[in-house]
């Protein structure tokens, strides 16, 4: 089995992308990798990630957010994050990282905040 | 104590996690320990594949765990060049915040309560890792 799945929405011109599973070293990040350039090459650049079902991440996941966050930049558009678990959050912290993702708990108010 | 050799692969890291984990189940530690020691050894292990063994198969990853009154000890050697510890960089620096690289050894450190790196005479990095109960 996978160690991620990542489904696309769209609402409005927001990519929403559902993440599930492990966002580790190897598979889970090159996939994340894969689908933001994926998005950026189609000129989709306001996305958000929801990390809800996402149950498990490392350094190197945490890695490939800040990559995903600087690529989306770099194109002129904005990258945020929803439904962070109560670990994911730890780690952000951790790394200070908090005060450089835009974070929220409601699909709402993020899909709000693009506007 | 029981010991672990594997191979510089991406897989390892899932088997050392595994490997830890049944160990800590059976020696009675709890939901908080297995948390904190499946990311340290998820971080220590990829950090000896990836930064020093380079992802050589032909060197391996040597872990051995061990349960004590003091906790759970865990250690993980590479067969790479080494490094200094000192030398790396603090990813909470507000000029690395955006780096993509360099917070395994922090989550280790902020998840373990003792972390520590030596260099073996014979090559390599060997880093002890404690959890107390």
């Amino acid at each position: 089995m996978a160690d991620i799945t990542i489904s696309e929405r769209q609402a409005g011109d927001v990519t929403i992308l559902d993440l599930a599973g492990k966002v580790t070293i190897g598979e889970g990040s090159v996939a994340l990798r894969s689908a933001i350039r994926r998005l950026l090459g189609e000129g989709k650049n306001k996305i958000l990630l929801n990390l809800g079902g996402v149950g498990y991440i490392d350094s190197s996941g945490i890695g490939e957010l800040v990559s995903s966050f600087t690529a989306v930049n770099k194109e002129g558009g904005t990258l945020k994050l929803l439904n962070l678990t109560q670990k994911i959050q730890d780690l952000l912290a951790i790394t200070k990282l908090l005060t450089v993702f835009d974070v929220y708990d409601s699909e709402a108010d993020a899909l709000a905040s693009f506007n | 104590m029981k010991e672990l050799t594997l191979p510089s692969r991406i897989e390892s890291v899932d088997e050392a996690a595994m490997f830890a984990d049944e160990f800590a189940r059976a020696n009675g530690f709890g939901d908080d320990v297995m948390s904190a020691v499946d990311l340290a050894v998820r971080e220590s292990v990829a950090n000896a594949i990836k930064h020093g063994n380079k992802f050589d198969e032909s060197k391996t990853v040597e872990m051995t765990i061990s349960s004590s009154g003091d906790g759970l000890k865990i250690t993980v050697r590479d067969f790479g060049t080494g490094f200094s510890v000192k030398d790396v960089p603090d990813p909470t620096d507000p000029e690395n915040l955006l780096k993509v690289n360099g917070r395994g050894i922090l989550f280790m450190r902020s998840f373990m309560d003792e972390v520590s790196w030596s260099n073996p005479a014979d090559g390599g990095m060997k880093v002890t890792m404690v959890k107390k109960p």
